[in-house]
């Protein structure tokens, strides 16, 4: 047994890419690994900028002797078969055996593979990793790249170790022949440095300041950086991704804190923090007050023999002039008000056949005022008749409003064209500079969210109307010109919309309707998903949603679906819930089985052309209902037995009380008004015959199973509950 | 001034361009002269541009001075420039050693990469305009650019075969860092040290400022203000009119010359704030195929040359 140490130096691999390259270089070596029989120990894959690294412990010196047998044709065969068998086996005639199968001489190939050094086979896996290795980018470089069928690969590749234990194993691709060598840090140590064997590796490396191991260089900078800002007697802001992609930056980090300027504390702090980050890879701090202070983390490249004294100060001065463009756009777009910005939105096109953004600013401004006037969204502290605090629904609206229409508004600012991600927070910033009310640059800042899965879902009412009618109008109106989400593709957003939009509604317990048709469709599907991640069962949602169905008319109120929906849930885990969705299941086969369509399906058999549509006809109703009873009367020409009676009863009784329940949406009563079933469903079932031979009885059961049947489809359609 | 004193980039401007230029002619890089035209940055010299189509090695420096009318700030701002220069190194094929020989010119300059935090940071490069890309770096030194580092991969739409390295390095941002100043205009441009001059002038110190300051002033001024957009307007048609004709003519260098003052042209449109929106697709589309078409006109007059010369070479 021996381990295999591979690395793969190129020149600088972008840090975005190398966690995808290790997963890459791992699996490439896998399945490489298993098409020669080889199993591997453990294997660690390492990556710098410079290079990328695996070590595979114990592999066998060689593969075993493999013995392959394969059946061809009988004796006889014509020699066309024969000779082909023999080919695709790469055997002669010759050596071909006979042997009985079922009493027929057959021929047999039998191929002895002996066992192969892995040396050997670890020569030919390299070029073939290497050939096959998926970069997100790659290019060509080079002399070779005179023709475009050269080596590919990140940045030019430069070197390859390949050592099994310490031997090399050798081979080469496009002129670069593995070695022993290698290179350590590219400034501190720059000559060449020979490894011995996967077990000297890091060590050596990091004699040659290069720590391989990214984790522990992650390490270095997540202590590091904390540790420099709690000596300068500051916080360390943390931020995994830039602990990250400064480890993807580096082979010898060294956490460094600098100071700038406190006058650019007037910027914002996300706008620092966003310049620090996004620009220069830096981390910042907050004082003891959680305030973002007048300083930053870099991470460099080398212990300078200074101490990164004039590395802090090129920094420091390289965030200065950040900073300064930063505050110069901040001054610039405070010069126009957002009421003028606004005005540039025409300039911008929303989607070729949406219009401009102006155009959508219209219609959200003119939605937001609706929700409000509908009382869909209201004012929290609404104003007593007389009284100073609170608002009123008028002045509600205009707030609404009025934040819709300069909501977009950043969008052309210079802050916002700087930084995209800061669209929202700009404009409430230079809103509140303004003056504007706080309730309008609370909603021009927040109107976004909720953006991600864990983001805050707004609750100040004026921010709730400008959010929902923002993303409503975004979805009714690609829905509108037919550009929905297909599989993976979702350009314009609209599954995040549609959540923001459930999230909403649901936790402002919002009553609305949401939409019909497609888009309606579309939100059941983000309900079912959001739901399902929450712990509700999909099944549930559909039984709920299906209702619409049977009754044509869908359920569009979100918050009364999911309403209805947990009271299910909590129903469903009862031993009542289980048991009536049994006796549900059994009364549904039976009616499926006898093919029964209740009363009004026998009605239907007489003739009319639509009878059911007389049943919903206001001038027919009495007459319906007249016949109804005469059937009902017809129907009940015998005595029923006593489990018959106590389910008519318990019918009786129920339906009504779980109407009520429905209609004053207390779901939990209407369930145990269904539970009240149970015990006379499942006497009925173990007591009465419903397959009577006198039809009159028959009919009447059944359609006291379809009774039940309604009447538990007053909650749910139970058929799509899963047991 | 000793004419026979060393070269002494940490104190003038023009001493470390003269520093590049002795070491990358050291190198055996052609120093050529900036194209006498205006452009938008030094890729479009056709020493890098069309060079960079073909088989044939080729070697370059020079410094290019380069127009971007929507960064003037009126001599205001101490980073900020409408006109500034770039040092291009183009090096085809591109050599194995050509991080070394980049890091061994910052050296020469005066940068100590052992003092100073050199990083190559991922910067891919793409001209939409020239139809061209190419994977590098920018190359960090303190967090601040100073220069892009580019394998360009394709040019005009074509291959490029062989791969070319391309340096550029932003010149003013490399002598306020070696010169240690924050402010562009106060960058020494001669290393002259007084302040008084004799009768003839020369010795004394001369800054950034001196020579662009007024320059700065008025050009944005221009650039923003004056600019007859009718006339700039009735300039783009002609060249792209005349590009063509270029075209038609096969002369394809002509042709590029036509499409780079095109380029430029727009450039000046847009600081005049008279395309909208809509529009500048429009016009980036229109400069795009004078380009283009200018490299494939290159490339069909030369190919065959290229393919005769080059064995196993196709365009």
């Amino acid at each position: 047994m021996s381990d295999f140490l591979l690395e793969l130096r190129c020149e600088e691999i972008p840090a975005r890419m190398q966690a995808g390259a290790r997963a890459e270089l791992e699996k490439l070596f896998r399945s490489e690994m298993q098409a020669a029989g080889v199993t591997p120990g453990a294997i660690t894959v390492w990556s710098t900028p410079r290079r990328l690294a695996l070590i595979a412990r114990d592999l066998p010196e060689a593969t075993e002797a493999v013995r392959e047998e394969a059946k061809g044709p009988p004796e006889g065969a014509p020699d066309k078969a024969v000779d082909g068998f023999c080919r695709k086996n790469g055997v002669t005639r010759e050596q071909l055996e006979l042997r009985e199968v079922k009493g027929r001489p057959t021929y047999f190939a039998v191929i002895d593979r002996p066992g192969r050094a892995v040396r050997a086979l670890l020569a030919e896996a390299i070029p073939a990793i290497i050939r096959n290795f998926s970069w997100p980018k790659s290019m060509r470089w080079g002399a070779a790249s005179q023709s475009t069928e050269s080596l590919r690969w990140v940045r030019p590749l430069s070197g390859i170790v390949a050592l099994l234990g310490d031997e090399l194993v050798e081979c080469a691709i496009d002129g670069i022949a593995s070695g022993y060598a290698t290179h350590g840090h590219r400034f501190h140590c720059p000559g060449e440095i020979t490894i011995g064997s996967a077990d000297d590796y890091a060590e050596k490396l990091r004699a040659c300041h290069v720590i391989v191991n990214h984790e522990e260089r992650q390490d270095l900078i997540r202590d590091g950086a904390r540790e420099a800002a709690s000596d300068a007697g500051l916080t360390l802001v943390e931020d995994e991704g830039l602990v990250i992609e400064n480890a993807g930056l580096t082979e010898w980090p060294v956490p460094l804190l600098g100071r700038f300027d406190s006058e650019f504390l007037d910027v914002p702090p996300e706008v620092i923090q966003l310049t620090a980050r996004v620009n220069q890879k830096y981390f910042v701090c907050e004082d003891g007050a959680g305030n973002l202070a007048n300083a930053f983390v870099c991470t460099a490249n080398i212990a300078a023999e200074d101490g990164g004294a004039a590395i802090v100060d090129g920094n420091r001065k390289v965030l200065a002039a950040r900073l300064s463009d930063a505050r110069f756009f901040w001054e610039l777009d405070q010069k126009t008000s957002l009421e003028d910005h606004a005005k540039k939105l025409e300039r911008i096109t929303f989607h070729e056949k949406l219009g401009t953004v102006a155009d959508k600013v219209e219609r959200v401004a003119k939605l937001a005022r609706w929700l409000v006037e509908e009382g869909i969204v209201t004012p929290k502290d609404k104003r007593d008749p007389g009284s100073e605090a609170g608002v009123t629904k008028e002045e509600l609206a205009d707030l609404a409003e009025q934040a819709a229409r300069l909501a977009k508004a950043d969008l052309v600012t210079e802050m916002v064209g700087e930084f995209p991600e800061l669209q929202g927070l700009m404009g409430g910033y230079y809103a509140r500079a303004e003056g504007l009310p706080d309730a309008v640059a609370d909603a021009i800042r927040d109107h976004y969210k909720p953006v991600g899965q864990g983001d805050d879902v707004p609750t100040a009412p004026v921010t709730v109307a400008v959010s929902l009618a923002d993303k409503l109008d975004t979805l009714r109106s690609f829905f509108a010109i037919d550009e929905k989400p297909t599989g993976s593709k979702d350009p314009f957003a609209l599954r995040r919309a549609a959540l923001g939009v459930i999230r909403l509604i649901n936790e402002n317990a919002l009553r609305m309707y949401v939409a019909s048709g497609d888009l309606l469709d579309f939100f059941a599907d983000r309900l079912k998903v959001q739901q399902k991640e929450a712990g509700v069962r999909h099944d549930l949602i559909d039984a709920v949603f299906a209702l619409g169905q049977t009754t044509g008319k869908q359920e569009d109120d979100l918050v009364r679906l999911l309403a209805r929906v947990n009271a299910l849930q909590s129903f469903m885990d009862t031993e009542d819930g289980a048991n009536l969705l049994a006796a549900y299941k059994r009364a549904a086969n039976i009616l499926k089985k006898e093919d029964w369509h209740g009363v009004e399906g026998e009605i239907a058999k007489t003739g009319e052309e639509d009878p059911l549509a007389l049943v919903d006809d206001p001038d027919l109703k009495p007459i319906i209902a007249e016949k109804m009873r005469q059937r009902h009367e017809m129907l009940l020409s015998y005595t029923p037995e006593p489990a018959e009676k106590a389910l008519m009863d318990t019918l009786a009784e129920a339906e009504p009380k779980a109407d009520t329940a429905i209609a004053a949406e207390d779901f939990e009563a209407a369930m145990g008004a269904l539970a009240s079933l149970r015990g006379p469903i499942d006497r009925f079932f173990d007591e009465v015959t419903v397959n009577a031979d006198e039809e009159n009885k028959r009919e009447n059961r059944l359609e006291l199973l379809d009774r039940f049947r309604a009447a538990v489809h007053k909650v749910a359609d139970f058929g799509r509950i899963e047991f | 001034m000793n004419r026979d004193a060393p070269r002494d980039p940490a104190n003038s401007f023009q001493d470390m361009i003269l520093a590049l230029h002795d070491f990358w002619s050291a190198r055996g890089c052609l120093i050529l002269q900036p194209y006498d035209m205006r452009m938008g940055a030094g890729t479009f010299h056709t020493a890098t541009t069309l060079r960079a189509l073909g088989p044939e090695p080729w070697n370059a420096a020079f410094v290019q001075p380069c127009r971007r009318p929507t960064d003037g700030r009126y001599g205001e701002n101490p980073n900020r420039l409408q006109h500034y220069y770039q040092y291009q190194v183009i090096l085809k094929p591109s050599p194995p050693d050509i991080q070394e020989l980049y890091l061994e010119s910052l050296r020469v300059i005066g940068i100590d990469p052992l003092k100073h935090d050199i990083r190559f940071v991922e910067d891919d490069w793409e001209s939409p305009t020239l139809g061209a890309w190419g994977l590098g770096w920018e190359v960090w030194c303190d967090g601040m650019e100073v220069t892009q580092f580019t394998y360009f991969q394709q040019m005009g739409g074509f291959d490029c075969k062989p791969v070319s390295g391309e340096l550029t390095y932003g010149l003013e941002r490399l002598a306020m860092y070696i010169q240690g100043v924050d402010n562009v205009f106060d960058l020494n441009f001669n290393g002259g040290q007084s302040s008084s001059s004799d009768a003839t002038g020369r010795g004394r110190r001369v800054t950034y400022g001196d020579v662009f300051l007024e320059n700065e002033r008025q050009m944005s001024k221009w650039n923003f203000e004056v600019a007859d957009t009718d006339a700039l307007f009735d300039l783009f048609d002609k060249a792209e009119a005349e590009c063509r004709n270029a075209l038609d003519h096969g002369v394809p260098v002509a042709a590029y010359e036509q499409a780079v003052e095109a380029s430029h042209i727009f450039n000046l449109l847009q600081a005049r704030g008279v395309i909208s929106v809509q529009e500048r697709a429009s016009y980036m589309g229109r400069v795009r195929d004078l380009a283009r078409g200018s490299c494939e006109a290159h490339m069909a007059k030369e190919k065959d040359r290229w393919a005769a010369d080059y064995e196993g070479w196709s365009a």
